[in-house]
């Protein structure tokens, strides 16, 4: 794109402060999305300290009172729930639990679709058509299908949800990352490394796995949000995060009883799914940009 | 093209076969049916009469291939809760769900490829960040807060609309919007970067050097080059049509295809997920092989006997 553009040497320009030079290539926005990731991550880190109260501490005489902005006390600053449970505590806790599934459940799909790619492009035949045909099946079904029929079955767990949500957009990193490796095996330094005696091993994971790094990072940060989202709607649905461990979509499903008495208790949980997948694609974009223009 | 359209028929009834031994293979090795559906304290002689009336107690390959007989003679299983036809029971869903998600792809394509093309055509502009920050903003929103959120200005706020139901065109208007909003976002971004990356490309500087009008060449030149991506993504929505609206449904109680894909999963009714795997997967064939047929159309290489325009 923009070959009209570039090769023009940009107009020079009294450039009117070094902040205005510091914001052009970190945009305000991409600021404010990484540091309300910095801060979910920090709330999923330090979770246990950050909870006023236990996330499933029942008080029933304490029910559903609403939080400081709609008129509530300072003891419990989101409100609480039908159970009388703190709202601010199970939020933090539900960033912990959704974060740690997004985290595992990304590294387990990325693992898989790199592997899968390297192996499709390094051995091609029959165990490319094979690779190929796993993707064709994994792309020809809506994943939440998939994933609602594998729980039907199932039953669920944490780990086993984990799991199955590793399978999420594995096919999408493997296509990318086979047709980048079958490209850079074209190129002269795999092959260079290869020819110096380098196993196999090594030319992929030393050599070429830096090499197109920079797009699968990009990719990642599709497939995280990607996940959030699914484990939020299978959640809100009542199959995802089991009570009574919180999840910010299971809070989202089981607030919707009280749309109209208590609007905190999914208010809070939605903005924050909303503003961590805005943010993570928000900076996905910004990233793409900056390091890899080639891909959509 | 024949090659080419043969090859992808072939593959596409590989897939079809491996979505039904997925559907074989979960069914089985989630346990014993028979101890999921009846309780685990029912008589022996009772679980054993079950296990026979289902075929449990023959070996596994004889229960592959037998499923497949039972398939190919049209014979789905009946619903192990209320004993009615399985495929009956997901057949009778379908008009429901494709009353909301039919509208719903039209107004996705009459809002996001239009604005997709636009915010391409001016790349940068401040429309361009202004659609595509609609677009980041409706494809991050989970359906359900964006399902909610429309509930709370429209049925509880302003009561215009009921919350949910099914019957009138009022009940369905929500779910529609809720679908085409989210379905548009996510339409408009992908035939921005397809058409920013074909107005890129020397064709279409050969196209303005030689001296055709802009309009000839968005028109010629760009939008058919830039439809090929596009396509696919289409396809795949066209395959959901079915499924698509799994949690749509649920918010607005609206009796499709998709809450009784969820009702069934949360009480193990496995013949009728079974028979919504399949039908899902049927329509998504379908949809691949229609796709296919327009790729023949749209690229020239394929159907002059070349590869690769699907690398």
């Amino acid at each position: 794109m923009n070959t009209l553009s570039t090769g023009l040497p940009a107009p020079f320009r009294q450039s009117r402060s070094r902040l205005a030079a510091f914001f052009k290539s970190w945009p305000p926005l991409v600021l404010m999305s990484l540091g309300w990731l910095l801060l979910m991550l920090v709330t999923a880190v330090c979770a246990q300290w950050l909870m006023p109260y236990e996330f499933s501490q029942i008080d029933l005489r304490a029910r559903l009172q609403p939080p400081v902005l709609f008129g509530g006390t300072w003891a419990h600053a989101l409100g609480t729930d039908e159970l009388g449970r703190d709202v601010l505590s199970r939020v933090v806790s539900a960033i912990q639990i959704s974060l740690l599934i997004a985290f595992a459940s990304t590294a387990i799909s990325t693992l898989l679709g790199v592997v899968l790619g390297m192996l499709a492009a390094h051995f091609r035949g029959w165990i490319e058509n094979v690779v190929l045909v796993l993707i064709d099946f994994q792309a020809s079904m809506p994943f939440m299908i998939i994933a609602l029929a594998v729980l039907a079955f199932f039953g669920n767990s944490l780990p086993l949800f984990i799991c199955l949500m590793g399978f999420y957009g594995w096919e999408r990193t493997a296509r990318i990352s086979r047709s980048l490796t079958i490209a850079s095996n074209e190129q002269g330094y795999a092959a260079a490394a290869h020819d110096l005696g380098a196993s196999a091993s090594r030319v992929y994971g030393r050599h070429v796995l830096p090499n197109i790094a920079s797009t699968i990072i990009v990719n990642i940060t599709v497939t995280f949000p990607g996940v959030v989202l699914l484990e939020s709607g299978l959640s809100f649905l009542g199959l995802g995060v089991q009570p009574p461990m919180a999840s910010l979509g299971n809070m989202v499903g089981y607030g919707r009883e009280y749309l109209q008495s208590a609007p905190w208790l999914l208010l809070c949980p939605s903005a924050v799914i909303v503003m961590t997948t805005f943010s993570i694609s928000l900076v996905g974009d910004w990233l793409r940009d900056r390091l890899d223009p080639s891909i959509s | 093209m024949f090659r080419y359209l043969s090859e992808r028929v072939v593959r596409l009834l590989i897939t079809l076969f491996l979505v039904l031994s997925f559907a074989f293979v979960i069914l089985r090795l989630s346990g014993d049916p028979a101890l999921i559906i009846m309780s685990p304290d029912a008589p022996p002689e009772a679980i054993e009469a079950f296990r026979k009336a289902w075929g449990l107690d023959a070996p596994l390959w004889q229960q592959y291939v037998g499923y497949f007989v039972n398939l190919f003679q049209g014979n789905f299983g009946t619903s192990m809760k209320d004993g009615a036809p399985a495929m009956q029971t997901v057949l009778e869903r379908i008009p429901a769900t494709l009353a909301i998600t039919v509208p719903a792809l039209i107004l996705q394509l009459l809002i996001g490829v239009p604005a997709g093309v636009y915010a391409a055509l001016h790349h940068n502009s401040r429309i361009d960040r202004f659609l595509m920050g609609f677009s980041i903003a409706g494809h991050t929103c989970p359906s359900f807060v964006l399902a909610l959120l429309l509930v709370m200005i429209f049925a509880v706020g302003l009561g215009w609309l009921p919350t949910g139901g099914y019957g009138t065109l009022q009940h369905a208007l929500l779910p529609i919007l809720t679908l085409s909003l989210s379905g548009a976002a996510v339409l408009a971004r992908f035939t921005r970067s397809a058409m920013v990356e074909v107005m890129g490309q020397p064709y279409i500087r050969a196209a303005l050097a030689k001296g055709l009008s802009w309009r000839q060449v968005v028109f010629r030149h760009a939008l058919p080059n830039a439809a090929i991506p596009t396509v696919t993504l289409i396809g795949m929505m066209v395959g959901g049509l079915i499924a698509g609206a799994v949690v749509v449904e649920t918010v607005f109680s609206w009796p499709g295809e998709g809450r009784l894909l969820v009702t069934s999963v949360a009480s193990r009714d496995l013949s009728v997920v079974q028979a919504i795997l399949l039908v899902v997967a049927a329509c998504m064939v379908i949809a691949n092989l229609i796709v296919d047929a327009l790729y023949v159309m749209l690229d020239p290489r394929l159907r002059s006997g070349h590869r690769g325009a699907r690398a």
